[in-house]
């Protein structure tokens, strides 16, 4: 008992290291196999003010080119809206619409790591829940992973666990969006069949297989194609339409049919069995 | 003088993590390297403080940095594993002087404090990029990353080592 208590006292220092590395590498390897971890990220309280703040700050020196963009794509709107031929009146009740849209801003982004996750302003007080989908008016973003009261983290397109259903433009040919961690601009479209025709320059959008996105939202275009390794499907290199390096303000998309989709679906599976 | 003396470190380490995750996590240098300042702190903490306080304090530190960058805890595993080593990596520069009661880190040479400075960054970044990465068939990649990021590193806590240098301690 003594020489135990002794060999504890002896290499305190070092059971102490070990202790703490176990720790860490749990919360590691916990969320490599899974979801971020619901405590360890930064919408939390403190660290959601503090980058606040600072965005606060920051934002005042692109206010000019983020009016500029907003306006750009308020131009895009007028355009179809005066262009739509059968001009009826258009129903805006809250009970029948299929998507909600909040608005929300980026307070904190990153785009270096092989896991990127985007922090934004708003949070389960202003209805945002995980799960929800995220777009720029350029293009796609992520998909809400954990909220807080006031603020929730989005995971990026730029994240080797993302994976979204996409499909390119006017076909019914998907896919899906993956990321090689490599290029901060280029995102990978996998499972395309063979068969399938393609040229450079496609746009690729998203897919109507998803119950988090609507369908066709522009993600990007193609870039180059090659077939994988079995030979049977193209992995496409995708050039993204967002800057991912640049993004202000998002929209936060909540499709009202999910939780009923999800429900089907899964009494469909256990049924199947 | 003793309160004094905590208070300086307390307040190093918050101006150190928010100098990270304000500034040096945007930087985005070449469109990867973000340079790891905080560093600084253990490299600067006083070498005759209780060991078992250091690595809680290393670990502290680390798991700060992480809840700003979403990256889980591997800022912590990289902080606490230099934070073991540093006695380590002092006798390795130093030699055995480093025990005593008189030693001070102003009075070694200054090839001596690079050479510990960069000490620490290397096996940090090591255990960061190789945690990040995940996968040993990425080890080019590794490595490529830890000497890009390194030598950000170095050259900016040189700079920041040079303008608030600890004279008094």
């Amino acid at each position: 008992m003594q020489q135990i208590i002794n060999f504890i006292i002896r290499y305190k220092n070092f059971l102490l290291y070990v202790f703490l590395m176990i720790v860490s590498l749990g919360f590691t390897i916990q969320s490599h196999s899974y979801h971020q971890s619901r405590f360890f990220n930064s919408s939390n309280w403190i660290t959601g003010n503090i980058l606040e703040t600072s965005n606060d700050v920051s934002t005042y020196f692109g206010l000019d080119t983020e009016n500029q963009k907003l306006m750009r794509e308020n131009q895009n709107l007028r355009k179809l809206l005066f262009n739509k031929k059968e001009l009826d009146t258009i129903v805006l009740d809250s009970v029948q619409l299929t998507y909600t849209i909040t608005t929300g801003k980026v307070i904190k982004n990153s785009f270096a790591d092989p896991r990127n996750y985007i922090t934004i302003d708003q949070g389960s007080k202003d209805s945002v829940a995980p799960d929800m989908g995220v777009i720029t008016s350029q293009g796609i973003l992520g998909i809400v992973e954990n909220t807080s009261k006031n603020f929730a983290t989005v995971q990026s397109i730029l994240n080797e666990k993302s994976n979204i259903n996409a499909k390119i433009k006017n076909t019914d040919h998907f896919g899906s969006l993956v990321w090689d961690t490599k290029r901060y601009n280029v995102v990978q479209l996998i499972d395309i069949p063979r068969l399938v025709p393609l040229t450079i320059g496609d746009t690729i959008v998203t897919g109507g297989m998803s119950s988090i996105f609507p369908e066709n939202i522009p993600i990007g275009t193609i870039r180059k194609f090659d077939l994988n390794t079995s030979q049977s499907f193209y992995t496409i290199d995708v050039a993204l339409f967002n800057d991912m390096t640049n993004i202000k303000n998002v929209y936060i998309i909540d499709n009202s049919y999910r939780e009923e989709i999800l429900k089907l679906e899964k009494l469909t599976e256990t049924n199947g069995q | 003088m003793v309160s004094n003396y905590y208070f300086l470190n307390v307040i190093r380490f918050i101006l150190l993590v928010l100098v990270q995750v304000l500034v040096f996590n945007k930087l985005n240098f070449f469109g990867f390297i973000n340079p790891m300042v905080y560093i600084l702190f253990l490299y600067w903490y006083p070498i005759k403080e209780n060991r078992a306080a250091f690595i809680g304090l290393g670990f502290l530190l680390g798991i700060a940095i992480d809840f700003f960058s979403d990256t889980m805890a591997i800022h912590a595993a990289s902080t606490i594993t230099i934070a073991y080593m540093r006695p380590a990596i002092m006798r390795f520069v130093f030699g055995v002087n480093f025990e005593f009661q008189s030693f001070k880190l102003s009075n070694t040479t200054r090839v001596q404090q690079i050479t510990y400075l960069a000490l620490l960054i290397i096996v940090h970044h090591l255990v960061f990029f190789t945690l990040e990465i995940f996968s040993l068939a990425n080890f080019l990649l590794i490595l490529k990353k830890v000497l890009a990021t390194g030598t950000a590193t170095l050259i900016l806590c040189l700079l920041f080592g040079s303008l608030f240098s600890v004279r008094k301690e």
